[in-house]
């Protein structure tokens, strides 16, 4: 029997459109040829995968037509066919949970940015240069007062009057002629200075607020004149890096401190006076700043509240215009004459300080 | 009781390729998986093919001799498009379910396996197919699965007569099988 009349034989076998004959003469043989038997399971296996195959094609196809039919009669709507929002409604579906993580970044960010502006940059309304003037608190001022009170066998401080402050001052002319700062001695009712224990009444006989530069006299007879200050005062700029002291009064005794000159300007780029670098506190305001030669470079006035030990000192030739000014208004000041060399000129810093300090007073502003 | 009935009813004509019981099945159910895709990060077409092969599966279920629903129509397909489109997604390297329309799932882990498998058959019978080229596809395909005649098959064809087709197509046939034995092992 030749195969292609076998394959149809088998065919009609499994339909089962054979005669009775026929199929026990077909079992006959399948059970006769081992080859043949198992081409009839493996043709039926065959059929089988045909048959289901041939279903799945055709339920493919009706579903397929079931929904178009669906769609063309408005049962089940698609692609917005009926719903003209779909395809936003769709895409916001589909992205709304990558739109609130993105929304909430952005919005934590936003939150610690702000946070972040407030709390690390300066409040404009704050003073962003502290002025090195010494506010003492109420009890403490009282208790100071009524130290002094005890203690002096003759009473300075002038009457009806408490301690707001203070700061420091120097030596202008031996005769008693003092330079603070004009915001240590502001609203003044009455002011002591004090050197090495011993108060000295004063007054202020000249004060400039741009210059932030004030110039007193001690009225005090006690004063005894010394012969000649120690020191000079530089009428020419400093250089950076140069070294240089102080010497205030940031408590109730003498301090002194060293640092160097950081640049020629002061406070956003102020021309008259200088960037320097040393420890300083209230209370140093007013006090003289040196050179290694011991002439004087500045005026300790303020600090920059933001950063940490800058400091600005007035320059020295500002004491020079403060005094050409004072001699015009006031001509009874003439006789100042402002020391011009100095004396410490390679001496040791301790001689030089021993020296210098006899001339450093602590300024006591009572109102 | 009646609706119980009724939907022993629908599946039946589902066996038979009923398009009314298709049509019906299609109509209750396919709004359901539709708002469940779109609610998923899926789009209209996905949804159309997730609810087809669960219609697929739902009609193999029902064509097995040892058919027995054990739940609703509705509850049966949800479960399976949820099984299909959490895989798909799981494939697509996105995840999560928003919402649950239908609380009660049914298993249908055992029929989804069955379903893969068959699956798998038919794109081997498939690819076998189209691999054959023609006119050999297309006797097999008008004699095996639109089941014409050899007459009218050598009439469609131009054969002169219909033996001469019978001889064609079992040359296509011998080499149909080759292709289809080679991928498909008995054995397994």
């Amino acid at each position: 029997m030749e195969d292609i009349q076998l394959i149809e034989a088998t065919e009609r076998y499994l339909n089962g459109t054979m005669s009775e004959a026929e199929k026990t003469a077909f079992e006959q043989l399948r059970k006769n040829t081992p080859e043949v038997d198992q081409m009839v399971v493996e043709h039926k296996l065959f059929l089988h995968q045909m048959d289901a195959y041939s279903d799945h094609r055709n339920l493919k196809q009706a579903l397929h037509d079931a929904h178009s039919r669906l769609v063309d009669k408005g049962d089940i709507s698609e692609n917005g066919r009926s719903n003209g929002k779909a395809k936003i409604v769709q895409l916001w579906q589909k992205y709304r949970r990558v739109t609130g993580i993105a929304a909430s970044i952005a919005g934590i960010t936003a939150l610690v940015i702000s946070w972040m502006v407030a709390a690390l940059s300066p409040n404009a309304n704050n003073t962003r240069i502290q002025q090195l003037g010494r506010e003492i608190e109420q009890i403490k001022r009282n208790q100071q007062y009524q130290g002094v009170k005890l203690n002096e066998v003759e009473n300075k401080i002038p009457k009806g009057t408490t301690l707001k402050g203070g700061g420091s001052a120097f030596l202008l002319d031996s005769k008693g002629y003092l330079l603070t700062n004009a915001h240590v001695i502001k609203d003044a009712k009455g002011i002591l200075v004090v050197n090495k224990g011993k108060e000295y009444s004063a007054s202020v006989i000249y004060a400039n607020a741009a210059q932030d530069l004030a110039i007193l006299k001690i009225n005090d007879s006690d004063f005894t004149t010394a012969a000649q200050l120690p020191y000079g005062i530089r009428k020419n700029s400093s250089e950076l890096g140069e070294e240089i002291f102080t010497l205030g009064y940031p408590r109730n005794d003498i301090v002194y401190n060293m640092g160097y000159l950081s640049s020629r300007t002061g406070f956003e780029g102020d021309s008259s006076s200088y960037q320097i670098s040393l420890p300083a506190n209230p209370g140093n305001s007013g006090g003289p700043v040196f050179n290694k030669n011991g002439e004087i470079i500045g005026v300790l006035s303020t600090r920059q509240t933001q950063a940490e030990g800058v400091v600005f000192a007035i320059k020295s030739k500002g004491i020079y215009q403060l005094v050409d000014e004072m001699k015009k208004a006031d001509t009874a000041t003439k006789r100042i004459k402002l020391p011009a060399g100095s004396n410490l000129k390679g001496v040791e810093r301790r001689q030089q300080i021993a020296e210098i300090e006899d001339c450093v007073f602590l300024v006591n502003v009572y109102n | 009781m009646k609706a119980e009935s009724n939907e022993q009813a629908l599946l039946k004509g589902l066996a038979n390729n009923d398009t009314k019981a298709i049509d019906t099945i299609y109509k209750d159910n396919f709004g359901m998986i539709q708002a469940f895709i779109l609610n998923n990060n899926g789009t209209y077409d996905d949804a159309r093919d997730v609810f087809q092969e669960a219609m697929i599966t739902l009609y193999e279920k029902a064509k097995s001799e040892s058919f027995v629903l054990t739940c609703q129509i509705k509850t049966y397909i949800y479960s399976v498009c949820r099984r299909l489109w959490l895989k798909r997604l799981q494939q697509a390297g996105r995840y999560v379910l928003q919402s649950e329309a239908v609380d009660d799932l049914v298993p249908v882990e055992e029929d989804m396996d069955i379903h893969e498998r068959r699956n798998a058959e038919f794109s081997i019978m498939e690819r076998a197919l189209n691999s054959l080229g023609e006119p050999c596809k297309s006797i097999l395909e008008a004699y095996y699965l639109k089941k014409q005649d050899m007459n009218e098959i050598a009439a469609s064809f131009g054969y002169t007569n219909a033996d001469n087709a019978k001889n064609q197509k079992y040359k296509c046939l011998m080499r149909l099988k080759k292709l289809f034995f080679a991928q498909y092992n008995i054995g397994d």
